[in-house]
Order: C-alpha cells, then structure tokens, then sequence
C-alpha cells in the first residue's frame, strides 16, 4: 500500500478552504498550519499564467526527517505515511531544518507537527479533511499501489509534476498539470 | 463630526462617571422579557455531537452540520450531503464560521448611548429590559410625533424576516438591504425587462452542463459562491470553454481559454459587438429567436454598426478575439452562458450593461435550456400567520420624485437619502434599525450616510461584531452568532427544492440573544404581538414544518428535506409554448417597459470619465476567504488574510518608485486621503490603468482587536457614485486613486 495525494492545479482555486479545514478537523492552533497555498504568477501583462498550489507533507519515499530524527519520534507508518510520535519527540528541530519542503513546524505544546494524511479519517474510510472539504474538488487521495483508486487513474491520464524531485525525496504529493 | 450628536463610540464599557440618560424611562413600563428557550419537546439537544445548521457568513446560506469535540465545544462545521447549494462542500468562510462563535471580541451586552458630565458620548452596558424600554419608548415618540412610515429597517441576513415583521406590523415599508442597490439590483431589472423573471440566489445558472461561460468581471474562485465555484470546476473538468473578461488577471482569467484584458467601463461595447457578430453571422438560435423573443429586426438594426473594430477602438480587445469568442458561445449554444454577476453596480449604466448581457443569452437561446439557465424551483411553505399589515401612507418613494419607479427592491441608499434633510425632498424617516450591515463600509459616499445617521432621533443597531455601525447607534443588540439559534427555515431556489434547518448548537455566549426573540419582544412592547402568534420561534417552525409533512423533530434529525419540484422539467421543452412575464409575453429584446419608461429600449454604449494623470481607476473584488467587512476579525479566517494589498502594475510601480510591502495612502479624486496606510503588492495580474483591492478592510474600530487598522478601506474611497436612472444602483467603479507616501 502506498497513499498519495494529487492536486489539479487546473482546478484550485487558491481559497485556503483545505487549510481551514485541516486546522479544525485536527486541531491545529491559530497561527499554524499543516497545508497551506502556493501561488505563482508567470509572465507579462497580458500574457500570464498563474498557478495555484495547494502544499502540505510530500510523505515521502525517502525522508530525510526520519533519517534525522534522532530520537525514532518521526518514523514511516501506514501505506508509507511519514508520522511523528508525539511523546518521543523533543522538538529538536533537525526534521524541520532536513525537510526540503518546509513542511513541519513546532506544536506550542512542544512536540513537531505536520500533516497526517488524515490517516484517522481514512481508517474509516473516509478522505482527508482537505479533499473532502474542496469545493472544486481538485484533490485525489488513495492507495497507488491500486490501479482502480481514484489517484491512481488521475496519475495515469493526467501530465504531473513533483516539488524538488532534485532533492531525491521520492515525494508522494502530485500536481497535475 | 466635532459638532454632531452622534460622536462614534468605540464599543466599550462605561466607567461609573456616566450619567444613564435611559434610566428615566425604566419605571415607565412593567413588561417582562419573554422567556428565551421553552422547556419541552424542543429543549435544546445539549448531547447531540452533530446539529444541523445553514451558514450565515454569507448569503449562499449553505446547509451543513455542526459538530462539538468530546468536551461538547465546537470543533467543526461540515457540508450537507443532501444541500444542493453546498454539496457536502463548506467553503473557507464556511468552514471558518466557527471562528464566529469564538471571536472574544464579540458583543456581549445590550449597550446605550449616554452622555457624561464632561459632554462625552459612551455606552453603557445595559440589561435587556432597559434597552427594550429605551427603543421603546424612543420608537413610540418617534410614531407618534413622524408616523410609523418614518422607520427603517437595513438588513442583511436572518433577522431580517422578523424585524422586518416588525416594522411592516407599525405601518412601515421602508425594508432594504444593501445587496440590491449596491449589488445585484440592476441584474434583476435588466433580466426581469428581457425574460420577465429575475435570477434570484442562487443564479439558475447550468454551470453543470455549461460548455461556453463568459465571466464580465465576474470572479468566480474568489467570490465563492459555493455551487457556482463548484460547478464551473466541474465545467473545465468536462472541457468547457471559459471566457474572461477583466482588467484584472483573475482567478477565473487563469482557468479560461480566452481572457479579454479589457480596459475598464467599456464592457458594454463589447457586449453590443458580440450581438452584432452573432446577428450578422447568422450565429445566433434562429430558432429560438423567431419562437420566444419580440423586437428582433430592431435591435438588428440597432447594432448593424456597433462592429468588433468599433468596439477594438473603445474596449482594446482586437476585432478577431472578438468574433473568435462569439464564435465559441455560438458553437457551444445553448449550452452558454453569459454569466449574470452579482456584483455589478458599476457605472450607472449597470441595468443597460445587464440587458445586453441578458440579450446575448436570449439571441444564443440559452435561457431555460440545458447548459445554459435551469428552471429553478423553491418550496412553499406556509408563512407564519399574522393580521393584514396596515397600508403606509407613504414611503421611501415619494421622497425619489418620481425616479426608480422600476427598482423591484427598496434602495438602501434611496432611504439613506430619504433620511437626510433636504429642501427637495419629502423627507421623513427618523428611526432606523440596522440588523447585521455595517452601513459604514457598505453604502458608497461615507459623508452622506453619516449625515443621514445624524438626522435621526433613534437608530438601533442589532450584530454579533462591534461593526463601526455600532459605533453610531443609540442602542446596540447583541445578537448571538448562527450557531447558537434557531432561525427561519432556509427556503431557496435550485434544480431540486429543499427546506433546511438552523438550530442552536451552543446556548448563547455572553448575554447575547436571537434576533426573533428581540423583534418579538419589542413587538409585545410596541402593542403588535398578534403579528408574533407564537411563544417560541421552535413552535413557530414546527407549524410551519407540520404544514409540509414534516415536523421540527425530523428536520433536527435530518438538517435538509428534499421536496417535490412543481414544474417536472429543468428546461423548456423542444417547441414549448411559454408565455414570459413581459408586457408582449416574448422575451424582449427590444423592451417596450423600458421604453414605456422614457429609457433606451436597447443598451447604447457611453464612455465614462477616465482616470485623470497620476491616478488610476479603484478596482475593488472578493477575496475567497472573507466576506464582505464582516469576517475580517473572524480569528480562523485573519488567519487565511488579515489584511488587503492593493495591487500595482509593475510600470505603475516603477514610475511611482513602489515596491512590495511598501506602505502607501490611497487618495482619491475628491481628496479622501485612506485612515490607513495599504501595502502595495507590486504583481503583472492588473493593467496599468487601474488598482484593485479586496473589499472589506480597513477596520476603524479598535474593538476589532485583529481587524482593526488592517490595510485600506475601498468603501472610503468611493465618494463619487454613479446612480443607475432606472433603477438606482449606485455604480461605484468611477473613483480613482492616487498614492501619498504621508497621510498629512
């Protein structure tokens, strides 16, 4: 099994809804965030182009903050989700400073936090909060190990892209494009 | 305003020096207040972790459930399945309505205007009964002395039905809300002239099964209204073609296949050109045309001239994008849209840009087709019971002389205006009561809604926010937010009727009450309860729920009801015989009303002043996370956007030396300098002739703790307004601005 998320850029709109929707479905403080939007503006007036992002974890293949987290807090989970155990983290840092996508942050209660994949609504099969909340429906979650899940199919007919592939990451986070 | 009888007051708490001007009042009546929540068969669910709810951060009303964490607080609010207006699907605003219900600056106690020893103007917190007393006793005087016909009511949202009620029950008429003469009115016109039927909310519009769209500065992805937004991703998912046009690289822009950069209050002739390549292209629905429209051969003559290239002159949109994009409407017909917008007070020409755009849908036969404008249908359920209202003696329309006889809607700025003392006019209205508008940001030309809220003897003002309107009233209402009340059933239009369901989740934080409970108190006060018939407003819906099969226990269950549409089809049948609301019964093309009415039967272009050297045209949208003024100090939405920009084309920056972040007053034409500096966004996304800006920042009132001083208000800006001669739009795209690197 190995979850994956693909966002179409065709489609996001940009509106932070997944980010609003992540903070109460998990609780994250005001002030944080465990996804949030990226957008890029290409060109000149009248010839432009622009892109919305919506960015959260890659959980990726091969992490660099499991690989430096000296304490085992952040690990690889199910269907090769990267999680945090809570009470072994110390708030060290090092998987902040590692990851190349900026993706976690310190929880004011101590310990580091990021996005989950919503892996307690997905074990009762449900999607992430996110995809589950976008109006425009523009994110595709799943198992890419199955050919029939909605990611899967999405990956196959669509052209995509990854964030600094160059990184070696292996990132779990699709943009269709 | 040194002089003036009504110095702004930041909401804030009297200290014992404060003399309390209502106290005399007091032992004049003995009523009680009404007890709030019956004990009963509807007694508030506590336990329940999920009660269903419809959205009140704006006015798409989308049904949802709000759901409480295991200490029983709300942690989330969530999309109904079965609401056709959400789909299951919150938006930002919707999902961050929680936010709400936790602003810890929200109001929390009745507060009265008092005036202390030293001439200072401050609130005084005050009990429920004092308030009531005070109003009432203000409102009787003022009935008294003026007639019930010199009340007011500014409204927008839920409380509107029942003070709305209220003021009907004392004899006055004069109900408006901004999201007509400010908004959408001139919409309805232009569409009930050509199709004798207004679009409503929401819009009919077959997103769905689109397969052209065209947007006229119309935002769709920033403005986020729920359906629309989601049904056009739905459109580009099945290859619809979508057509922008905007100064302004929009969202929707960036998701088109065709964006027309267009400069700024020449939308009209493109408009007029597209009709003329689809006439004399032979493009348009003949069929269509020849079955359900009148006045055809006139308006082919009317635009027989009104070519691209004239239009390339006026809009700078070249003369083959023009027929290149009539062309793709024409091969996706009906299945297009000319998308109606919903904010288009623009230039007072707004009813006339409107008929064109309602035109273009009639010559491309896409009303009441597939693709194009569905039949919508709307439940009907029973209306509350009351006594006939009594017939005013006149209203804000006899102080108009004449003018607006066709706006279907009463003008929030023509009661304004009514309300100002005037040599001219007929003027009479003395109280005004404003549920949930901060007027201050919403009505164009600031001077003259203050000096008409000066002009009263009484204005109430009923919200959850100490909004800067609070900071005017003699008497502030707090209301509890719409997530711990019950409110009228949500009844609107769609493909499928549905009835839903608010009800509290929360009992009330602070002191602060539903807006039913106070109208039905004052109207108890006021000697009208018979317009009130029901002790609690849970009996009220349970009538009302009864009369349709259902009962408030189920719909506490069930949140939305699915009914039995009236008309079976979406769509106008192949050939259907239909009969349209208009004096010859077709679609007008040629508008006979209009005519009858000493307007242009078909839309002319005009040009509008043009911003002079050194400034540029204020450009003011939605941003999706916010609404309007009123989610600024929302903690879960700051937290998405806490401030505005305004947006600069590079070479504007680089002529004025600008950078981003950089801090800048705006000044406009008539030297309105901005209370707060705005950080400019330096960005390619706007032409070089114009700014734009989200509507809704620049709080003044430092009771807004996280909105307060947040970037620049656009509504300060727009003191020129330009008002719509047929229906009275306030057209509010005629300022323009300038940058001051100082205030002094």
């Amino acid at each position: 099994m190995r979850y994956a998320m693909a966002v179409d850029t065709k489609k996001c709109v940009g509106c932070s809804d997944c980010v609003v929707a992540c903070q109460t479905e998990n609780d994250v403080p005001i002030g944080y965030c465990r996804d949030w939007i990226v957008e890029v503006t290409d060109g000149t007036y009248p010839q432009l182009e622009l892109e919305h992002r919506s960015e959260r974890c890659n959980h990726c293949e091969n992490s660099p903050c499991v690989r430096c987290c000296p304490t085992g807090a952040s690990h690889y989970s199910d269907g090769g989700t990267v999680m945090v155990t809570k009470n072994k983290c110390i708030g060290c840092g090092a998987c902040i400073a590692s990851c190349p996508y900026d993706a976690r942050y310190t929880h004011p209660k101590g310990y580091v936090d990021k996005c989950t994949f919503c892996i307690h609504r997905v074990k009762k099969g449900q999607q992430p909060a996110c995809v589950a909340v976008c109006p425009t429906k523009c994110m595709y979650f799943g198992d890419l190990d199955d050919p029939n899940s909605e990611v899967s199919k999405v990956i196959k007919k669509r052209k995509y892209k990854t964030l600094i592939p160059e990184a070696g990451t292996k990132p779990q986070l699709y943009f269709l494009i | 305003m040194g002089k003036s009888r009504r110095d702004f007051i930041k909401i804030s708490a009297l200290g014992a020096a404060g003399i309390f001007a209502g106290s005399k009042f007091i032992m004049a009546h003995n009523h009680k207040v009404i007890p709030e929540n019956l004990k009963g068969p509807w007694a508030m669910p506590q336990d329940l972790m999920r009660t269903p709810t419809y959205c009140e951060v704006c006015f798409w009303k989308c049904a949802g459930w709000t759901y409480k964490n295991d200490e029983g607080q709300i942690q989330k609010i969530i999309g109904h399945d079965d609401d056709p207006n959400s789909n299951g699907r919150f938006c930002p605003r919707g999902t961050g309505g929680v936010g709400m219900y936790y602003d810890e600056d929200r109001l929390k106690t009745p507060l009265i205007r008092v005036k202390g020893a030293d001439g200072k103007q401050t609130f005084k917190k005050a009990s429920w009964d004092e308030a009531f007393d005070f109003i009432q006793d203000k409102l009787e005087k003022v009935i008294k002395t003026h007639g019930p016909e010199c009340l007011a009511l500014f409204t927008h949202g839920s409380g509107g039905t029942y003070f709305g009620n209220l003021l009907k029950a004392l004899g006055s008429q004069n109900i408006t809300a901004p999201s007509y003469a400010q908004c959408r009115g001139p919409r309805e016109v232009g569409f009930i002239a050509t199709f004798g039927d207004g679009l409503s909310s929401p819009e009919p519009t077959d997103i769905r099964d689109t397969r052209c769209m065209v947007l006229i500065g119309s935002h769709i992805g920033e403005n986020m209204h729920n359906g629309h937004v989601q049904e056009m991703s739905d459109a580009i998912d099945k290859g619809a073609t979508i057509i922008t046009v905007d100064p302004r690289f929009s969202t929707a822009a960036s998701k088109s296949k065709f964006w027309l950069p267009i400069k700024p209050s020449t939308d009209l002739a493109l408009l007029m050109a597209w009709m003329h390549v689809l006439i004399y292209e032979e493009r348009y629905d003949k069929k269509y045309v020849e079955q359900y429209t009148f006045g055809f051969e006139q308006l082919k003559a009317h635009v027989k001239h009104m070519t691209p290239e004239w239009a390339y002159g006026i809009t700078t949109i070249k003369p083959q994008v023009i027929r290149e994009t009539a062309r793709e409407m024409s091969y996706a017909s009906p299945a297009t849209i000319i998308h109606p917008g919903r904010h288009v007070t623009w230039y007072g020409d707004d009813t006339q840009r409107l008929r064109a755009v309602a035109i273009l849908n009639a010559l491309l036969g896409s009303w009441g087709r597939r693709g194009g404008f569905y039949i919508p249908d709307k439940a009907k359920v029973p209306g509350v019971p009351h006594p006939p209202y009594p017939k005013p003696r006149k209203t804000w329309r006899d102080a108009m002389g004449g003018k607006y006889e066709l706006a279907d809607l009463a003008l929030a700025n023509g009661v304004c205006d009514a309300t100002v003392p005037s040599a001219t006019m007929d003027c009479n209205i003395k109280a005004w009561i404003v549920n949930g508008t901060n007027l201050i940001e919403t009505l164009p030309n600031r001077p003259n809604t203050l000096a008409a809220i000066n002009a009263l003897d009484l204005m109430v003002v009923v919200d959850t926010m100490p909004m800067e309107i609070t900071g005017y009233a003699d008497v502030v209402l707090p209301e509890c937010t719409y997530l711990e009340r019950y409110d009228s059933l949500r009844i609107t239009q769609h493909r499928e009727p549905t009835i839903s369901l608010r009800m509290p989740a929360m009992k009330p934080k602070y002191d602060s009450k539903p807006a039913w409970w106070m109208a039905k108190n004052l109207a108890e006060r006021l000697g009208k309860g018979d317009y009130f018939p029901f002790d609690s407003i849970e009996e009220e819906l349970d009538f009302q729920l009864k009369k349709v099969g259902t009962s408030l226990e189920e719909m506490q269950r069930i949140g939305v009801k699915k009914m039995e549409r009236a008309y079976d089809d979406l769509y106008y049948k192949d050939g259907e015989e239909v009969e349209f609301n208009t004096n010859t019964g077709k679609i007008e093309l040629y508008s006979t009303s209009l005519e009858e009415y000493g307007f242009d039967p078909m839309p002319k272009f005009t040009a509008h002043p043009e911003p002079p050297a050194g400034y540029y045209r204020l450009i003011y949208g939605r941003a999706p996370m916010h609404t309007f003024s009123r989610t600024a100090n929302n903690p879960n939405l700051t937290d998405l956007m806490d401030e505005n920009t305004v947006w600069v084309n590079p070479k504007v920056a680089k002529e004025w030396g600008l950078e981003n972040n950089q801090e800048v007053y705006l000044q406009n034409q008539d030297n309105v300098v901005s209370t707060f500096p705005i950080k400019v966004r330096v960005t390619e996304r706007i032409r070089w002739d114009s700014v734009y800006m989200v509507h809704g920042f620049g709080h003044a009132n430092k009771k807004l703790s996280r909105a307060f001083g947040r970037g620049a208000s656009d509504t300060e800006m727009i003191t020129n307004v330009m008002t719509d001669p047929i229906m009275g739009g306030t057209g509010m795209r005629g300022n323009f601005v300038t940058f001051r690197f100082n205030k002094a």
